[in-house]
């Protein structure tokens, strides 16, 4: 009974400021727990949202998910730059930093941009491609859930047991038993692995979604940007994956089954791991980065009033970036000393990926070019977007130069490149994808002016924090150092680094109230197409009805909706339209989230009885999937006739 | 797109019929390539792992190809009857089907079966995966594709059991049609394990 104790509640789960974090979240729970059972909302709760298998539904929560991991994510991120503010601080210690460190980095990369990407593509891409739902609407929900129950899983790790300490990229050996003996590892590995799985699965079906169910007339070179970007992030997710499974699967068999992959001795080999790691992890990149750039194609083009300049050298470059991401990996451990040979081939076809990217830029740049340009704040955030990505992707092609890696590799110089384009890149396309696809999912349009606010502190605040960090790399700060004395020339840009940490922070605060403002005073979208976009999703109504389109639209040109408002086909004829097939909800995605939950806890404690009754609960419910079909409800025809009424668009 | 008929949709087989079955058929298809690139990075590490020996077996000292033959006869000619069973399928003819199937998943489990008995030797003899990185990645790849195959069996099994339950439907024979996808992938990939682990193991 100690001994259990002992293991739940080790001495790192009880330092203050975790005991004061768990205080908030049972307060959080209880309140909101309190609020559902005062409105009776627990049946609402279950049969709108907990069991849908509508994409744009799925959506959102994907959408609340990533808030919460940004929150989290970003907390820790204060918490590693109030330590590093100044010289000989005792904020944090040792052990403490190297866990937050961790679980900013993993949370960010899996539990933020991921789910933010989903999030986007669940709500945007059917809609664009003009289908009825994803093709495998319950399989969708399964990633959801598999992807929610994993986040659940990987944020107790502070709670009970030990949150994982050996950095995101989780090398081996210190990951290894002998030198990490504690459960933290374990979380890191089991909720990675769970929710790698609801990734593949996602890919799969945004693959089939957008191979097979465009809308007619569709064809691929007629598509909108981002649903090519959907089309080879998903590929990449596939075919990228599954390294990332052997990858933890090995370091989990050591673990906890005794193989020694990566162990010391043995004749293991712990840069296998490294390798494994980045053949997934240099794909992982672009799986992140290529979303915000097909975000950025559709926004660049609606705010300037023009089609996308140079439409195929933009799918072009994205399939030459994808396929020359699997040849790079070995950029991220040139010091390794693989030789002259390897590190020149490695090193060249790093920079190659910098010409496609170029590409990309000067496209957006040519898109503007004598446009009318309307900068709102999803344009402002493609604005901001060019000039920070370019000084990111400068800076990585000065890491590719190998000579040079060697003094850059794991210093801040490092740190401040990825966080370069990973933030210049992704988070700012994917906060412009929140301010463009919002009404769509809500029905009204976030406050312009707050979301400038918040832009601009978010922008500068970005800038203050992370161009010091280029200059601490070059005076010889290395990245994951918890403290540093005084003298060296380090504790000014630090200090600033901080400051401008803190202005995000503010930046992020101001988002969130703008959005619960936003939502209490609505400004609705009566149109379904505030922004005069020329994609498919804003020719229905905001928010999109469930059914997606009355009547599947046909599509002769790129920009399918602006050709047809050019062309006043902007309304649907009464008599098209016809009874809609749509999947029932169902519980069976949820229950499979939760019997991996309990099958990764148990892993994680190897309590193996738990972990054995997670595992049956999985067959059992696939096995029940078999022979139980959910089967179909069906929405009438005057149904969709009265809701497509009301914004007026139907003609008799 | 979809399920966009050229031809006479009742002219298809039967698991093509239904516009989400072929969907499903596709997505199978799409998991199979990423189940590809799984392996492929276990026959990586395998293939870099194979002189990492330390104080355990060499490759050679723990490989008989006996009992490996056995397990090669037996998966190939499940292979062969599992595609009878398909055949069947095609013609309508449920009895045969469901003979042809129940056939593949006895050869299957024997497959595991003998698998498992030679793991157990492996380890009488030799010793645990413990011992080298060696050992760890031969049961570790050798494994996962038994694991593979163990839950094609269950998975078989099923299928049995829906096919009489509820007959042959289109939803049904898709599903029988994907294991058959399924399981003649794995047979692929143990002809690549024979060759790289097993023969090339014995001959240096
Ligand atoms: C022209 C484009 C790019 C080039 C040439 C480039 C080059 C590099 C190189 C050489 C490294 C390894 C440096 C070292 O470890 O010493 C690196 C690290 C990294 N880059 Fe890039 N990069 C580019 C774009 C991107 C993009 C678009 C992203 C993400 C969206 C990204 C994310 C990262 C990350 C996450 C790391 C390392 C993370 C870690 O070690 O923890 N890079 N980059
Ligand atoms: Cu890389």
């Amino acid at each position: 009974m100690t001994h259990l104790l002992a293991q739940l509640f080790p001495p790192s789960v009880l330092r203050p400021m975790e005991l004061g974090a768990d205080a908030s979240i049972v307060i959080a729970t209880v309140a909101i727990a309190a609020f559902l059972t005062r409105k009776r909302r627990w049946g609402w709760l279950w049969r709108e949202w907990l069991t849908t298998v509508d994409h744009k539904k799925i959506g959102i929560m994907y959408l609340i998910a990533a808030m919460l991991g940004l929150f989290r994510g970003g907390v820790d991120a204060l918490l590693l730059r109030t330590q590093l503010a100044v010289p000989q601080n005792t904020f944090l210690g040792a052990e403490h930093y190297n866990e937050i460190f961790t679980t900013h980095g993993t949370i960010m990369v899996f539990f933020m941009a991921m789910p933010f990407i989903f999030a986007l593509f669940n709500i945007a891409i059917p809609l664009m491609i003009g289908a009825r739902d994803v093709a495998f609407p319950r399989l969708n929900a399964i990633s959801f859930w598999l992807f929610a129950f994993a986040f659940l899983l990987f944020n107790m790790s502070f709670v009970v047991g030990g949150s994982p300490n050996a950095g995101w990229t989780a090398y081996a050996p210190l990951t290894e038993l002998r030198f990490n003996p504690s459960v933290g590892e374990n979380y890191y590995l089991l909720a990675l692995q769970i929710s790698g799985i609801g990734t593949i699965a996602t890919g799969i079906n945004f693959l089939v979604t957008i191979l097979r169910l465009r809308a007619p007339g569709m064809t691929l070179m007629r598509m909108p940007l981002f649903a090519w970007s959907a089309l080879i992030t998903s590929s990449l997710i596939i075919f990228a994956f599954p390294a990332l499974t052997v990858a933890l699967a090995l370091t989990m068999l050591d673990r906890l089954f005794g193989s020694s992959f990566f162990t010391i001795g043995h004749a293991g080999m712990p840069m296998m791991y490294v390798n494994l790691f980045w053949i997934w992890g240099h794909p992982e990149v672009y799986i992140l980065v290529l979303p915000a750039f097909g975000i950025f194609s559709e926004v660049v083009a609606t705010f300037s009033g023009k089609a996308l300049f140079g439409y195929p050298a933009m799918v072009g470059s994205m399939i030459a970036i994808s396929l020359l991401s699997y040849g790079v990996w070995v950029h991220h451990f040139f010091t390794m000393g693989a030789g002259a040979a390897v590190n020149a081939f490695f090193g060249i076809s790093t920079m190659l990926i910098a010409i496609p990217t170029g590409v990309k830029v000067f496209n957006w740049i040519f898109t503007m070019w004598g446009g009318r340009v309307r900068t709102t704040c999803a344009m402002l955030w493609q604005l901001a977007f060019i000039p920070t990505f370019v000084i990111g992707g400068a800076t990585g092609v000065m890491l590719a130069v190998v000579p040079g890696d060697y003094q850059f590799h794991n210093s801040y110089f490092l740190v401040a490149h990825f966080h370069n384009v990973l933030i210049g890149g992704v988070v700012f396309g994917l906060f412009s994808g929140l301010y463009y696809w919002w009404p769509k999912m809500f029905g009204y349009t976030l406050n312009e002016r707050q979301g400038k606010w918040a832009f601009w502190f978010f922008l500068i605040g970005f800038w203050v924090t992370f161009f010091p960090q280029y200059l601490l790399g070059l005076e010889g700060m290395t990245r994951r150092i918890y403290i540093y004395p005084h003298g060296l020339g380090w504790s000014l840009p630090n200090l600033v680094s901080t400051g401008g940490a803190y202005a995000m922070g503010v930046g992020f605060v101001i988002l969130v109230y703008s959005i619960a403002y936003s939502a209490r005073h609505k400004d609705l979208d009566l149109t379904g197409d505030p922004w005069d976009g020329r994609t498919l999703e804003w020719s229905m109504p905001s928010p999109a009805p469930e059914y997606n389109f009355a009547v599947l639209p046909k599509v002769s040109t790129r920009d399918a909706w602006w050709t047809m408002k050019q062309a006043g086909r902007t309304s649907i004829r009464l008599g098209e339209i016809e009874p809609i097939t749509l999947p029932k909800n169902t519980g069976m995605p949820f229950l499979l989230g939760l019997s991996f939950f309990v099958a990764g806890l148990g892993a994680v404690f190897s309590w193996w009885p738990v972990a054995l009754a997670g595992l049956g609960g999985v067959l059992a419910l696939l096995v029940w999937g078999w022979f139980v079909e959910t089967g179909d409800h069906v929405i009438p025809a005057h149904e969709v006739r009265r809701s497509e009424t009301l914004p007026g668009r139907l003609e008799a | 797109m979809i399920g966009q008929v050229q031809t006479d949709a009742r002219e298809r087989p039967l698991e093509f019929r239904d516009r989400r079955d072929n969907l499903a058929i596709l997505g199978f298809w799409f998991f199979l390539g990423s189940d590809v690139v799984l392996f492929s990075c276990l026959f990586a590490v395998y293939a870099v792992f194979q002189g990492r020996v330390a104080a355990g077996p060499t490759p050679r000292q723990l490989i008989s190809l006996g009992p490996v033959l056995v397990e090669t006869v037996a998966l190939l000619t499940s292979s062969f009857t599992c595609g009878l069973a398909i055949a069947a399928m095609r013609r309508g003819r449920t009895g045969p089907l469901a003979a042809w199937l129940g056939v593949t998943m006895l050869l299957g489990a024997g497959f595991v079966g003998m698998e498992i008995h030679e793991f157990a030797t492996d380890v009488r003899l030799f010793g645990t995966w413990h011992q080298s990185g060696f050992l760890s990645a031969f049961f570790t790849l050798v494994g996962t594709h038994g694991g593979h195959v163990s839950f094609g069996v269950l998975w078989g099994a099923a299928l049995l059991v829906l096919l009489w339950r509820q007959g042959l439907t289109p939803r049904v024979a898709r599903r029988l049609y994907t294991f058959s996808l399924y399981w003649h992938f794995l047979d692929i990939v143990w002809v690549f394990i024979f060759t790289v682990v097993y023969l090339a193991g014995k001959i240096t």
